[in-house]
């Protein structure tokens, strides 16, 4: 962009107006929960494939929805956890998403 | 004994699908079972779409109404390809990768039907309780999905590719 754009076009900034029901940006975190079907080789595998974890991390998060009943296996922003437990929902996996508290 | 022959076997260009044909007389009929159920309200087709925020039941519901197509038009993809390969020999990636979450997702609405508990595997029903066939069938079909989900773990690269 020229010079001269910028001082014909003054450039308006967008502030967002009334903006109370704006959520503070807190991280998401993306938690699969133990269920009596799916497979614990499955699971692992999903983990992998979804997330380019390596076998012995994917294992380790497998063992802890399976011992412990749940893991959180990935998080970020909103979209990021959306994108995730979409993921995890296509492939049957029991995904939820919640704020990283 | 006869040996064991596994029903995947990966291979230098592909998968092969080593299976009998009693078997996938029987695999034959499951797609279309498991299609005829999808997008209705059956208790148990409600197990593939959980819901995705933990404490908001609201916006579960925004999210099923934005992703459910979605999540509606692959799970058929993957029946189509099944059925459709149902007879093949040979398998590609994307063929195997169909077949594999078919097998999930028909284990998952026939395990919610059947109440699967862990015990049940060590305990399954006597052979003249109704449900006996149904749990053998779903049993049957874990064993295959192990076989199937081996043969795709061949593929990944161990280290993983995170980061």
């Amino acid at each position: 962009m020229s010079q001269s754009t910028l001082t014909t076009a003054p450039v308006e900034t967008e502030r967002p107006i009334g903006d109370e029901s704006t959520e503070p940006d807190r991280p998401w975190i993306v938690i699969v929960w133990n269920d009596p079907i799916n497979l614990m080789s499955y699971v692992t595998f999903v983990f992998q494939k979804l997330f380019g974890y390596s076998h012995q991390k994917a294992t380790k998060l497998m063992l802890d929805v399976h011992h412990k009943g749940r893991a959180v296996v990935s998080g970020g922003t909103r979209e990021k956890a959306e994108f995730d437990t979409f993921r995890l929902h296509a492939h049957g996996l029991w995904a939820t998403m919640q704020h990283d508290s | 004994m006869p040996r064991f022959q596994s029903r995947v076997k990966r291979t230098r260009n592909g998968y092969q699908l080593r299976l009998p044909r009693e078997e996938r007389e029987l695999l034959r009929t499951l797609p279309g079972q498991l299609r005829d159920v999808l997008g209705t309200d059956d208790p148990a087709i409600a197990r593939l779409s959980p819901p995705a925020y933990q404490d908001d039941p609201a916006r579960s519901r925004e999210f099923t109404e934005l992703v459910g197509d979605d999540l509606d038009a692959s799970r058929r993809r993957s029946l189509d390809l099944m059925e459709a390969t149902i007879d093949a020999e040979r398998l590609d990636e994307e063929q195997l990768t169909a077949w594999l979450g078919a097998l999930n997702d028909l284990r998952l609405v026939l395990g919610t039907r059947l109440d699967v508990s862990e015990d049940m595997y060590e305990r399954p029903p006597d052979p003249d309780e109704p449900n006996a066939h149904a749990f053998a069938v779903f049993v049957y079909l874990g064993w295959l999905q192990e076989q199937v989900v081996a043969a795709l773990a061949g593929g990944l690269d161990p280290r993983g590719t995170e980061g």
